[in-house]
């Protein structure tokens, strides 16, 4: 019920109302309960038709880095894998 | 940048779960709160994509599974009522009451309403002025804010029409609950990330504490949940309980003050029967005393019959971690998402639900 996605803002009309992107989906959401400014390009959470909080991108960045450095040592083989692991790459194309 | 498909990336869970095989030393319950959290794992299978150690154990996380078949058939009661327009989000619609569910009565010519947001019901009730609209609120942390927000721009905009009946309901206390039962085995806890978004990572402090029992505040993609499996099993391995914000991309300790606000001004704590867990001591939020002439419960008559839950459902130990859905008599036989028995086959994040989507062959 509450599961929320990351969304772009599009456009923000004079009502604090924004236009957003969620995976492809446009869809009409209100701003009231975020005190930062907002501007278009930025991500929010949206829950029920609200956005709860703005998303931000260097803390998502920075994980997303801290992933692929893992990701590297792995290939390296610096972390050992285990033989089942392999067996569900069908699973994560 | 594209957040969801980094989150979902194959080569970044094969390598956390090598890091968590190289690290877990013992077997390990976890709970995830929140059904949205259940219905990642199994989607994903990520529990088989896991050392077999790792052990995920259901809990009450969510609003739809936990809501006790009285408040239904209060609800069915409201929508019942001449001139009324009820409102309310989503699977709501679908749970049975003691005879019948929202659906049914809507088949039945009542007027309910599925919503996308809460705030639709402004625009309703302009359009409605000789109907009374009510709205079936329920939901955790995460959504009170929605309702709260709603009650602010219906006093703004000095519309008489609208009353909230509240079944919000809040984390921490079901949590309380369920670690001080005995029965319980649990030794950390997945926290779901968009409670914290509105109320913090603060909000889990002193149970961290009481129970030292880490706890992950965890994104929902299969990489968050991962990463928050790691940094558990390295909190066990360290002996430290610990809470860990996964989600640092929106969640902070002290989360969205201005929704916390817009809560406080409007609601306060109060006691909430619990489904499969019981009356929680300010488990639940009502509308303050000022706002009596918006509240549907002070309004309109609320005094039901109910049956009870039915006997055969064993909800009420899957939301305490005692039992698995496969384990209930009527799991994908008499109950399915189809024809639900309990509100866990009812809520699509539920786990019963989670269980018949994605392994009912299990
Ligand atoms: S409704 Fe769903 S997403 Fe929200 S808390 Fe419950 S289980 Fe989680
Ligand atoms: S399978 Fe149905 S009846 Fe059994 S516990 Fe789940 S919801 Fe209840």
């Amino acid at each position: 019920m509450c599961l929320s996605i990351p969304s772009k803002i599009l456009e923000i009309d004079e009502f604090n109302n924004a236009l957003v992107d969620t995976l492809g989906v446009k869809r009409k959401v209100n701003l009231d309960l975020i005190s930062e400014p907002l501007k278009q390009g930025d991500f929010v959470l949206i829950h029920v038709g609200v956005a709860m909080e703005k998303i931000d991108e260097e803390a998502a960045l920075l994980s997303i880095k801290t992933y692929q450095e893992i990701v590297d040592k792995m290939q390296n083989g610096e972390i050992e894998t285990h033989e089942g692991d392999m067996g569900l790459n069908e699973l994560y194309r | 940048m594209n957040y969801i498909d980094e989150f979902r990336d194959k080569n970044t869970l094969l390598a956390l779960n090598a890091l968590i095989r190289k690290n877990i030393k013992e077997p390990i319950n976890i709970m995830e709160i929140c059904g949205g959290h259940t219905h990642s794992i199994m989607k994903y299978a990520l529990c088989d994509l896991l050392p077999k150690e790792v052990n995920f154990i259901h809990g009450p996380g969510c609003p739809v599974c936990v809501m006790p078949r009285e408040r239904i058939d209060i609800a069915l009661k409201l929508a019942q009522q001449e001139d009324v327009i009820f409102c309310t989000l989503g699977d709501l619609l679908r749970i049975p009451g003691s005879k019948e569910s929202l659906l049914d009565l809507r088949a039945k010519g009542a007027d309910v309403r599925a919503l996308y947001t809460p705030l639709e019901i402004l625009q309703i009730a302009k359009e409605n002025q000789n109907k009374k609209v009510i709205f079936f609120a329920i939901g955790f942390e995460t959504t009170t804010p929605m309702s709260a927000l709603l009650l602010e721009k219906v006093i703004e905009q000095g519309l008489e029409n609208i009353s909230i009946f509240s079944n919000h309901i809040t984390v921490p206390a079901p949590i309380q609950a369920i670690m001080s039962d005995e029965n319980v085995k649990i030794d950390a806890f997945l926290g779901p990330s968009h409670v914290s978004v509105i109320t913090g990572y603060q909000i889990y402090e002193s149970l961290v504490k009481n129970f030292h029992t880490p706890i992950a505040v965890s994104g929902f993609e299969p990489v968050d949940i991962m990463e928050s499996v790691l940094n558990i099993i390295l909190q066990k391995n360290a002996q430290k309980a610990e809470i860990y914000n996964q989600y640092s991309r929106v969640v902070s300790r002290n989360g969205n003050v201005k929704a916390q606000n817009l809560v406080e001004k409007y609601f306060k704590p109060c006691d909430f029967e619990f489904r499969g867990l019981g009356l929680i001591k300010n488990g639940g939020l009502e509308l303050r005393e000022e706002f009596a002439n918006y509240d549907a419960s002070k309004l309109y008559d609320c005094e039901v019959k109910s049956r009870g839950e039915n006997k055969a459902c064993i909800c009420g130990q899957i939301l305490r971690g005692l039992a698995k859905p496969y384990e209930c008599k009527v799991f994908g036989k008499a109950c399915t998402p189809k024809n639900p028995i309990g509100s866990c086959m009812v809520s699509g994040e539920g786990a019963c639900a989670a269980y018949y989507k994605y392994a009912k062959g299990r």
